[in-house]
């Protein structure tokens, strides 16, 4: 029997750059950074007082006041990008609907509600267990966004949630992908998001030495590949998909932004935080993806990085490149859009997924930008400082994870497969 | 406290600390019912009651209440007791 076929019919985010996916891809384009001194809260006490934060966002644009403020800032934000992908794919469910029992969501988060975690801590701090809020843990569990798009848009079907760090919203949608293809639902939501421009967590990531540090010109700050990178930028977001079985897609008339091929994934099973040198476990996840797709490597023609701008990631996703695909390693384009968005951590493979998808249905590739001073052990064409019109019928997408999670996914344009 | 006062504080939390509709609220409005007020909620209206009243609200008093009216009944009545 014949695999069942996964396409995108719909596409959200909200980002540092923008909050709706034409904004965002103008944004790309242009080469705009999203890093700017910190807003949300007052990082005096902090070394890096920069990120890139999602801007002048309203809440009460998505949803009452008495609804939004029911949510972590993190769900809030993959709310309102799955409720543009929803309005994109144009498909929607009444509650009981039997053709809702047909669609779930999978929803990656690196850690979930760590700004109400620390809110809350604070109240139980200086006031007492009797004023922790009702909604304390709701509010804090990695899975509420996952949960609250079920019950909000009515979806009946598998509803779960992917905790993989950095990898999770690739994972979310690589699971999604699979759980359309054993025929379970027809249509998934996928995606995910993180809200933790939060000083606690920030505190953290500053004591990994994993942070730019670079107060004077935050927007310099991420420069993926390039020689001068001192670590990343740290960003939030969400990015949400519409996944669904082709014929299904086909018999509503559906658009589609492309094909999902292939879900890759392998560990490192090294290091906790570092990669594996060598790059090893990031080449394996490659690979699976191109074997699920059953797609030969000089087939790709663009490969959207996980490019955190750290010092070990930049060389070892390279050299992982080189190692799956050989000489057409120095043919096809590779770019880091954390150079320009921050790294969302969970968020970030949902809202790459969505740029991979728009270089497959718009033939231009963002580029990679702040690169100025090449690196000789990142040796690839990076696209550096300007986008690049090219036909993509095959793009990768990389999202690698704290805990050794490796991720891949690889989408192709219809043109292409059918 | 006079009871008018009472209730125009207590409107004032449900709108600011619930983010419910100020149109929608009146003395007769069922929390549960009419104001969609689930037992999340209710734990978080008697929670700003007794900070803002500075009253203290037994969990067995605070189930009685399912009514706006009731609630500011059962300050008006701690803060006169």
């Amino acid at each position: 029997m014949q695999r069942r076929r996964v396409v995108v019919t719909g596409l959200g985010t909200v980002n540092p750059l923008a909050h709706n996916v034409d904004d965002f891809w103008a944004a790309l384009l242009e080469g705009r950074s999203g890093a700017a001194p910190i807003t949300l809260f007052d990082s005096s006490r902090l070394d890096v007082k920069f990120a890139a934060e999602v801007k002048d966002f309203d809440s009460t644009a998505y949803l009452p006041r008495k609804e939004a403020r029911r949510f972590d800032r993190s769900t809030m934000l993959f709310w309102a990008a799955t409720q543009q992908a929803v309005a994109d794919a144009g498909i929607s469910y009444e509650d009981g609907e039997p053709g809702a029992e047909r669609a779930g969501v999978v929803c990656g988060t690196g850690i979930g509600g760590i700004g109400t975690t620390q809110d809350q801590m604070d109240v139980l701090a200086e006031r007492g267990p009797s004023r922790v809020s009702p909604l304390a843990i709701p509010m804090i569990m990695s899975n509420q966004a996952a949960g609250a798009v079920s019950i909000g848009f009515h979806l009946a079907g598998p509803s779960t949630c992917t905790v993989t760090a950095c990898a999770a919203s690739a994972n979310a949608i690589g699971d999604a992908a699979e759980i359309i293809r054993r025929g379970v639902a027809d249509v998934m939501v996928a995606g995910g998001m993180e809200g933790s421009v939060t000083e606690f967590a920030m505190a953290g990531f500053n004591s990994m030495k994993a942070l730019s540090t670079r107060n004077e010109d935050p927007t310099a700050a991420s420069r993926p590949f390039d020689r001068d990178r001192d670590g990343f930028l740290l960003g939030e977001g969400a990015g949400a998909l519409i996944l669904e079985e082709y014929e299904h897609a086909r018999e509503r008339g559906a658009d589609i932004y492309g094909e999902f091929v292939g879900y890759g994934m392998s560990a490192d099973a090294y290091h906790i935080t570092l990669p594996r040198p060598g790059g090893g476990g990031a080449a394996r996840a490659m690979q699976a993806a191109l074997d699920d797709a059953g797609v030969d490597p000089v087939d790709v023609d663009y490969i959207n990085a996980h490019g955190t701008s750290t010092p070990a990631n930049d060389v070892t996703e390279t050299l992982a490149i080189k190692s799956v695909f050989g000489d057409h390693a120095r043919s096809l384009a590779v770019s880091s859009t954390k150079s320009m968005t921050g790294h969302m951590l969970g968020g970030a493979g949902a809202v790459e997924a969505v740029i991979a998808l728009k270089t497959v249905s718009e033939g231009v590739i963002p580029p990679t930008i702040n690169y100025t001073t090449p690196d000789p052990e990142c040796d690839l064409d990076y696209v550096p400082n300007e986008p690049r019109e090219a036909p993509v019928s095959t793009a990768l997408s990389n999202s690698f994870g704290f805990g050794g999670h490796n991720v891949s996914l690889l989408f192709r344009s219809l043109r292409a497969t059918t | 406290m006079d009871r008018a006062t009472i209730e125009s504080k207590l409107v004032d939390l449900l709108v600011d600390e619930l983010g419910l509709e100020r149109d929608d609220i009146s003395m007769e409005a069922r929390f549960e019912e009419d104001l969609d007020v689930d037992s999340l909620g209710v734990v978080e209206l008697l929670m700003a009651l007794e900070d803002n009243f500075d009253v203290k609200i037994p969990d067995e008093e605070a189930e009685k209440i399912t009514t706006v009216g009731e609630a500011a009944e059962l300050v008006s009545q701690k803060l006169n007791a």
